[in-house]
């Protein structure tokens, strides 16, 4: 299966593909050039894209794809063998960052099954609030194909889109075919998060030169915000001149253009809606469409926040039957899964578990948080800590080290990865299954 | 290693067999002949008095993909209803199980422990074909496949009105059932779909799309067409256009002719079968429906029961489930347009025995199973989950093998819906050789697995075992014994071993020049890559536990 050494190989591999799948923002552009596989490098891509493929081997950092326990360095054996001897003794485990792609996440829900672990993603806060949304009133939504060749609206809600999806508008707005010769889209942001010059809307300017229209207002002031414009669609007078520092005017403004519109897509971002009771500005959101709907096409397009958050919301809920912030319980009967948005939440159940596994294959900068519980991560092979893990297994990046399979943000479309090189790391699975082998006997 | 099992009465009418006493050998997964005298036997299981019948095929119902994932996600409530009774479900009982959206693992092991060792789920959207085959590779004990959603995709759509001979719309269709991994093609609302994105509310058989000029009409005979001349076995699987609407059984019936009597597949009748008559303007046409199945042998049609209780539809049919949405219960739903290939609505629904609609629906189902003369041309379907859950089946049988089970169900409905069914004159009880026609033989024709649904010699060893009840919900809820591909894997309604099955496929030749011009599609039009629109057979069985059986090109007999 793999190597059981202690000292890191990476040889490229000998079939290079020449187009890949990006996993490194829900977008997952699949149009990415592989130029040379050793070093990887990439063209076609953004500069998330860059660092997700170049900076993946280190040659400063003597540890990379080394295992340790309780920071010296050991062989993959040992390492999952005392990743195991924590789970076996834990009653209550935490499965948390779940930065993994579909097949990781089968596996991590197999021992999750075995283990009667909790799951929650790293990004789950977002995910969270729409599915809450989803939840209280449904809603109606589009995905990316539609958007290139229809809308001619892009409502942005308190994001500017690009910061985490960065090849939005240069691949879904500004394209200059389209299936039914739509006219150059409008682009209005409403009260995203604008930096000190304002060039993170840049993006919403069309090749052209058209401005977009910017409406300033904080975050927070949302769920006023659209609650003011759903009372404008439903005919209500609102006998003000502005909600929240925004004009009534200019309220007015977008939905006249909604209305305008052959299709119009909002978009936003729940993870950047960072406040309390924020799903219910998404359910918001949600009855402005659907009530524009009544008459007019308009569709929804809620963001993603990365690190597989899509892939793994989806596959949990095929497997246990819930999305993110499950768990399973009566292990000796074969498990049977639990569901709390609220409750088997990362944050809640640091508190209340006596071990973490701690998963992030895509990024090596995001630590597992701190916790008195035993703490076993298995993540990205460049992964560095403060304090050291009582168990660090560096496994297999996906899209480099082995093939799987994402989801993309509109979770409608499904993307195989590719391998592009072959390294000694074993993937996220296969250390699962060895550790659910080891459990097993 | 040889398998006997002995003196069952056999059901297996694609060898016209009508509970005749018969011995059973197996080897290596498949039915053998009888061995020479000095074979030694590993196993007799004695079957004296026992019902015996190939694995039962479920040719209908959503079991993978995104639209039931996406009910799974906005619908947690319901992972709590396995075991649940509603007042107003009194019909069911303790065997009903009200789970409408089991995860991959209770999907496949609910439908082995009824018997049924395969089930294919009827719209595989081909941008989303990749989740289609992860969940169903992720469902274990029963053999899969799909049928994948065309005719409202635009690349279609644009070849049909550019008038593109019917050479490149069949290349076209075989590159799809090669690329999404299907058995069949199916078409949802015909254009509907597409029209909806446009901004129109209602489309029918011979209006026009908006856009490209064109009338469902066009479209089913380009897909029939296509299909039938591809050679594959499973006809034009058709969800006709005005789903649900009162009066659309004049579409159902029209949409009979639109294939100039080449095969097509109604599915789910039931809800295209409504008529406009009363004081509530809403009617049984089953008779018509009826009539019209009975004369025109070139259809084949799935009821699409509806049972009383909580379930949820999910349906490519945008456009009719975004004008249903009001009927959402509990309040809430979600529509897409999905990838400029087709699009999803998923709307919960409760249907009660006290509603006019919903218990003249249950009534209308029947009326049409049990005017059927032909069982070979009409299949038991429930349209999982959105009639009711495919778990009801047993219930369902029942109500079709058990006249006075079924007369009283009815007098308990809704007085009105009473008043306006002509069910209780209708005296027919199906016989178990019928139940084994509609959901086993009949059904293996239908998808075209031919060495399935039967207990020939040659076959799969996918052999169900059932103890003669008078109840027949009893009995179809627990089988003794199910064997898949020759293995035990259920004793008494309860999984014993767990195995993970095939996904069955046709694939039928194509001028792979057709790529030239796709690509140059997607390269434009698109976001994603020709290639990994593709699903390559390594994907399915990769993980070591699917693996692709692709079925011959030819149109079966019986
Ligand atoms: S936009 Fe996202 S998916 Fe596309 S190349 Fe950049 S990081 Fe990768
Ligand atoms: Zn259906």
């Amino acid at each position: 299966m793999w190597q059981n050494c202690t000292s890191m190989k990476i040889t490229s591999s000998p079939t290079q593909p020449t187009t890949l799948t990006c996993p490194a923002c829900g977008l997952l552009c699949d149009d990415v050039l592989l130029t040379t596989a050793s070093p990887v490098a990439v063209k076609v891509a953004c500069a998330k894209s860059v660092t997700f493929f170049e900076q993946t081997y280190s040659a400063d950092n003597p540890s990379f794809g080394i295992p340790s326990v309780a920071g010296q360095t050991t062989d993959l054996n040992t390492a999952i063998k005392a990743a195991t001897d924590i789970l076996r003794k834990s009653n209550q485990p935490l499965f948390a960052g779940l930065g993994t792609e579909v097949q990781g996440m089968r596996s991590l829900m197999r021992l999750a099954e075995k283990t009667g672990a909790t799951l929650d993603h790293m990004h789950s806060e977002g995910t969270v609030r729409n599915t809450l949304a989803l939840q209280n009133s449904g809603w109606q939504t589009t995905t990316l194909t539609e958007v290139k060749n229809r809308a001619d609206v892009i409502l942005a809600i308190g994001t500017d889109i690009v910061s985490s999806h960065p090849r939005f508008f240069e691949k879904l707005v500004w394209n200059t075919e389209s299936l039914f010769n739509k006219p150059v889209p409008e682009v209005i942001y409403l009260a995203a998060p604008l930096n000190a010059s304002g060039e993170n809307t840049q993006a919403g300017i069309s090749p052209a030169g058209t401005q977009p229209m910017v409406i300033p207002a904080a975050t927070e002031q949302l769920p006023e915000i659209i609650n003011a414009l759903n009372a404008l669609a439903n005919g209500k007078n609102l006998n003000i001149d502005n909600i929240a520092g925004v004009a009534l005017s200019s309220l007015q403004t977008i939905l006249e253009k909604l209305k305008a519109a052959q299709y119009a897509v909002v978009v936003w971002s729940a993870s950047n809606l960072k406040f309390a009771h924020a799903e219910l500005t998404v359910q918001s959101i949600t009855q402005l469409i659907a009530k524009l709907n009544e008459t007019n096409r308009v569709a929804g397009l809620p963001l993603n926040s990365g690190d597989g958050d899509t892939s793994v919301n989806n596959t949990s809920t095929w497997l246990s039957g819930y999305p993110t912030r499950n768990r399973f319980t009566n292990v000796k009967s074969g498990g049977k899964p639990e569901y709390d948005a609220y409750y088997f939440s990362t944050k809640q159940q640091l508190e209340n578990c006596d071990a973490l596994l701690w998963v992030s294959t895509f990024n090596a900068h995001q630590p597992p948080p701190d916790t008195g519980a035993p703490t076993i991560v298995i993540g990205h092979p460049n992964m560095q800590f403060t304090r050291a893990p009582d168990v660090f297994i560096p496994v297999g990046i996906p899209a480099l080290d082995h093939t799987g399979t994402m989801f993309r943000l509109d979770s409608a479309v499904a993307l195989p990865l590719k391998k592009l090189r072959d390294s000694n790391l074993p993937s996220l699975s296969q250390v699962t299954q060895k550790i659910l082998d080891i459990l097993s006997c | 290693m040889l398998t006997l099992l002995k003196n069952g009465k056999i059901y297996d009418p694609a060898r016209g067999k009508d509970g005749v006493i018969q011995d059973i050998y197996i080897r290596d997964g498949r039915i053998v002949n009888k061995p020479s005298d000095t074979e030694k036997i590993s196993r007799t299981y004695d079957l004296a008095g026992k019902v015996v019948m190939a694995g039962a095929i479920d040719m209908h119902s959503h079991i993978g993909g995104g639209k039931i994932n996406i009910a799974r996600m906005m619908l947690p409530e319901f992972q709590e209803t396995r075991k649940y009774s509603e007042p107003e479900a009194h019909i069911c009982t303790p065997n009903c199980s009200h789970d409408a959206t089991p995860n991959t693992t209770d999907t496949g092991f609910r439908y082995i422990e009824m018997g049924y060792t395969a089930a294919f789920e009827p719209a595989i959207m081909p941008i989303n074909a990749r989740q289609a085959h992860l969940e169903m590779a992720d469902t274990p004990m029963i053999d899969k496949g799909g049928y994948a959603m065309l005719g409202s995709d635009d690349y279609f759509l644009r070849m049909l009105a550019a008038k593109k001979d019917q050479k490149s719309i069949n290349d076209y269709v075989a590159w799809i059932l090669h690329a999404t991994q299907a058995i069949g093609i199916k078409v949802v609302n015909p254009g509907g779909i597409s029209a909806f994105k446009f901004n129109q509310r209602k489309l029918d058989l011979d209006e026009n799309h908006s856009y490209y000029h064109i009338s469902p009409r066009e479209i089913l005979k380009s897909l029939s067409t296509a299909v039938h001349e591809l050679g594959i076995a499973k006809p034009l699987h058709v969800h006709c256009n005005n789903l649900g609407a009162a009066g659309n059984f004049e579409t159902t019936l029209n949409t009979m002719g639109a294939s100039d009597g080449l095969p097509m597949h109604l599915t789910h009748i039931q809800f295209h079968s409504y008529g406009t008559e009363g004081d509530k303007k809403f009617s049984s046409a089953a008779a018509q429906i009826s009539e019209a199945l009975n004369k025109n042998k070139h259809i084949t049609a799935d009821v699409g029961q509806i049972l009383f209780g909580q379930t949820v539809t999910a349906s490519g049919d945008s456009m009719m489930q975004h004008l249903n949405a009001k009927h959402a219960n509990p309040k809430k739903s979600v529509i897409m347009d999905i990838e400029c290939d087709a699009g999803c609505g998923v709307v919960p629904f409760k249907y009660r025995d006290q509603n006019y609609v919903n218990a003249l629906q249950w009534a209308i189902g029947l009326e049409i199973f049990l005017s059927a003369e032909d069982p070979w041309r009409i299949f038991l379907t429930t349209d999982h989950p959105n009639g009711a859950p495919f778990t009801s089946y047993p219930h369902l049988i029942r109500l079709l093998m058990d006249k006075s089970f079924r007369n009283e169900a009815f007098a308990k409905l809704n007085l009105d819906a009473q008043a306006m069914s002509n069910l209780t004159s209708i005296d027919r009880e199906y016989s178990l050789y019928e139940i084994a026609i509609m959901t086993r033989a009949g059904a293996a024709n239908l998808v075209g697995l031919h060495d399935r649904g039967h207990l020939g010699v040659g076959g799969g060893a996918d052999i169900t075992v059932y103890t003669d009840q008078l109840d027949r919900e009893a009995m179809f809820s627990k089988p003794d014994y199910v064997f898949k591909d020759g293995e035990l894997v259920v004793k008494d309604g309860k999984v014993v071993k767990v195995t993970w099955g095939a996904t069955h496929t046709a694939k039928p030749a194509f001028d792979i020049s057709v790529e030239k011009d796709l690509k140059d599609y997607f390269d434009k039009y698109h976001t994603i890559q020709l290639d990994n629109f593709k699903i390559s057979d390594d994907e399915i069985s990769n993980d070591g536990r699917g693996s692709v059986i692709v079925h011959e090109n030819k149109q079966p007999s019986h």
